[in-house]
């Protein structure tokens, strides 16, 4: 793991009493597909707005590509290659599905200054948003109003919109989350497709696809790192099964 | 029945052309109120044109719209009464003092959101309000006259009305233009974009401040510009055009006529100053066969009509005119395909 894309250490975050990140170290290569789990309540979502930056960290330091980005606003991350989507559908419901996307595109292409011509015949833009849609699989739906599609398509649009810009890391919170059976086994192979492109941190319950597609584990318990590594060196841990799954007397995981 | 053809486009077409020939009705007729009356409705259009951008477009409730207003007015009556006429001189000064004001309280209350901005933006436009009551050179309470209009050296008499209300008239088209290209430009879909939910913004890359700023500067400047013609139409400023009122009214024109439409605040403006104008008489001519002695006092409650009336089209008609014609076109549109299956 010489070639490290995201880089974190000593990361800690307080709201009042609670500890939501306490003395975090992370390391995620590059080219590989990061997962991060834990009970709910584990500050993997808190983890994500800090490493995007939605959350200023209490302590500790955060490096992408070298680079030191603890002190960089959301915006100059997402122009940095870091792209996050969220756990709870956040869009632009009442812009359309290719509107979402090509906004997404136009964050990346320079300052919005420009008052005059129509946005949306820019090739420049529509071509890259219709691509990412492509990818996400919802090119069927560019032209819907974002409010109309389902949970499962939202959920997509979410990935075409983090993929947009071409970013180098994707934070991806629960993409899973609220996924039928047959919608999830489309978004895992989304993703595996994704993963040979693009470096992804995954935040994810469903341990089945946490496992069907990780590089590598990350445990979290209380906002502290209690396992890392291979899944297969994950699912053999002791200390996982106990605090994560509560039945250290099971033989294994099921997965 | 083609696409060009619905109800909001004919109503919106027919809104223009009757804009457009309007002097020619106070020709004909000899009407010359009607001609003060839509000088004043195409005036107040473009500042709610202004407003529809930033509130409309951007999501940024300002309630402190009518400040500009009275900036650009004030400019105007000012230079005005120190000796300065030409307009080449007074209106682009009311631009840049509009320009400056909405710079100062955009930096300030942008980076709030919410009540805070609303209470903030209602703030500055309060404290214009004080400034030019305390000016006693400049009529203070009681306000300041215009020697003159504003002269463009032979190219324009703003003196003759239908000059006057031609140039208004332009200009709010101008405006209606303005806001067009602005809005479906790459700025404008940031600006949609932070209506529609700023976090994803910054997350997805927009440092959203700057450019919600420069919506609040164009939006306050644009209304800065009316401000300088409706001095001209009353040649007369005082304090009253920047109350808080005068901007809820500018508020209840944008909503009124349709969030987020291009012609929406056009429509908005027409209706709630046909109504100021025309609901009292409407009221007494109501009462007048119940009760004869009471129907000239029934006209004054007549804001007991409009409250109502506004609270509907909030309630019931979500994008206000605008939203009317649109869902009626779309019936048309529905029941034309019906009739084709």
């Amino acid at each position: 793991m010489t070639d490290a894309l995201l880089n974190v250490e000593g990361l800690s975050k307080r709201f009042g009493g609670i500890v939501a990140t306490d003395d975090l170290s992370l390391t995620v290569a590059r080219g590989e597909l990061h997962a991060i789990i834990g009970p709910n309540g584990a500050g993997k979502t808190t983890l994500i707005a800090q490493l995007s930056g939605q959350l200023r960290c209490d302590s500790g330091r955060i490096r992408f590509a070298g680079e030191d980005i603890t002190a960089l606003p959301p915006h100059t991350r997402s122009l940095k290659g870091l792209a996050r989507s969220f756990q709870i559908t956040s869009l632009f419901l009442d812009l359309s599905v290719l509107d979402n996307v090509a906004l997404a595109v136009q964050a990346h292409a320079g300052h919005s200054f420009h008052f005059w011509r129509d946005a949306r015949t820019e090739e420049a833009l529509r071509a890259p948003a219709r691509a990412a849609l492509e990818r996400a699989g919802l090119s069927g739906r560019a032209d819907s109003p974002a409010a109309a599609l389902s949970h499962g398509e939202h959920r997509q649009l979410e990935l075409a919109m983090a993929l947009a810009g071409n970013p180098r890391m994707l934070l991806l919170d629960e993409p899973m989350a609220g996924l039928g059976p047959e919608e999830s086994a489309r978004m895992v192979a989304k993703l595996r497709a994704l993963k040979n492109d693009v470096t992804i941190l995954l935040v994810e319950h469903d341990m089945e696809a946490v496992f069907a597609l990780a590089d590598r584990i990350t445990v979290l318990v209380y906002g502290r790192v209690i396992a890392s590594g291979a899944p297969d060196e994950i699912r053999a841990n002791a200390q996982v099964r106990e605090a994560y799954l509560g039945d250290a007397d099971k033989g294994s995981v099921h997965v | 029945m083609t696409r060009a053809l619905t109800p909001r486009n004919l109503v919106t077409a027919a809104l223009l052309i009757g804009l457009a020939l309007l002097p020619l009705y106070v020709a004909l007729t000899g009407d010359r109120f009607m001609l003060t009356l839509f000088t004043r409705i195409v005036i107040l259009a473009m500042a709610a044109v202004s407003l529809n951008l930033i509130l409309g477009y951007g999501g940024m409730m300002s309630f402190g719209h009518a400040a500009y207003l009275g900036l650009g007015g004030y400019t105007v009556a000012i230079l005005s009464f120190e000796g300065v006429h030409s307009g080449f001189i007074q209106w682009p000064a009311a631009i840049a003092v509009s320009a400056l004001f909405a710079l100062a309280v955009g930096a300030l209350s942008l980076r709030t959101r919410g009540v805070y901005f609303i209470m903030i933006t209602l703030a500055f436009a309060q404290m214009a309000y004080y400034l030019a009551s305390g000016m006693a050179r400049y009529g203070g309470d009681d306000g300041l006259s215009l020697e003159a209009r504003s002269t463009f050296a032979g190219l324009v008499n703003l003196s003759n009305k239908t000059t006057f209300y031609y140039v208004c008239l332009i200009l709010l088209f101008a405006s209606i233009v303005l806001v067009w290209r602005l809005t479906n430009s790459r700025f404008g879909m940031v600006l949609q974009g932070v209506r529609s939910n700023e976090t994803r913004m910054g997350a997805i890359g927009y440092p959203t401040f700057r450019y919600k700023l420069t919506g609040f500067v164009i939006a306050g400047t644009l209304c800065g510009l009316s401000g300088a013609l409706i001095a001209n139409h009353t040649d007369f400023v005082s304090p009253s055009m920047m109350f808080w009122t005068r901007s809820g009214d500018l508020i209840v024109m944008v909503v009124l006529g349709g969030m987020g439409t291009l012609f929406g605040p056009v429509f908005g403006a027409l209706a709630l100053l046909f109504l100021e104008q025309f609901l009292p008489a409407l009221i007494s001519a109501a009462v007048r066969p119940i009760n004869p002695a009471g129907a000239a006092k029934a006209g004054e409650y007549w804001q007991l009509v409009l409250g109502p009336l506004l609270l509907f089209v909030v309630l019931f008609a979500r994008g206000g005119i605008d939203g009317m014609l649109r869902s009626l076109s779309r019936r048309g549109a529905d029941a034309e395909k019906a009739r084709h299956d």
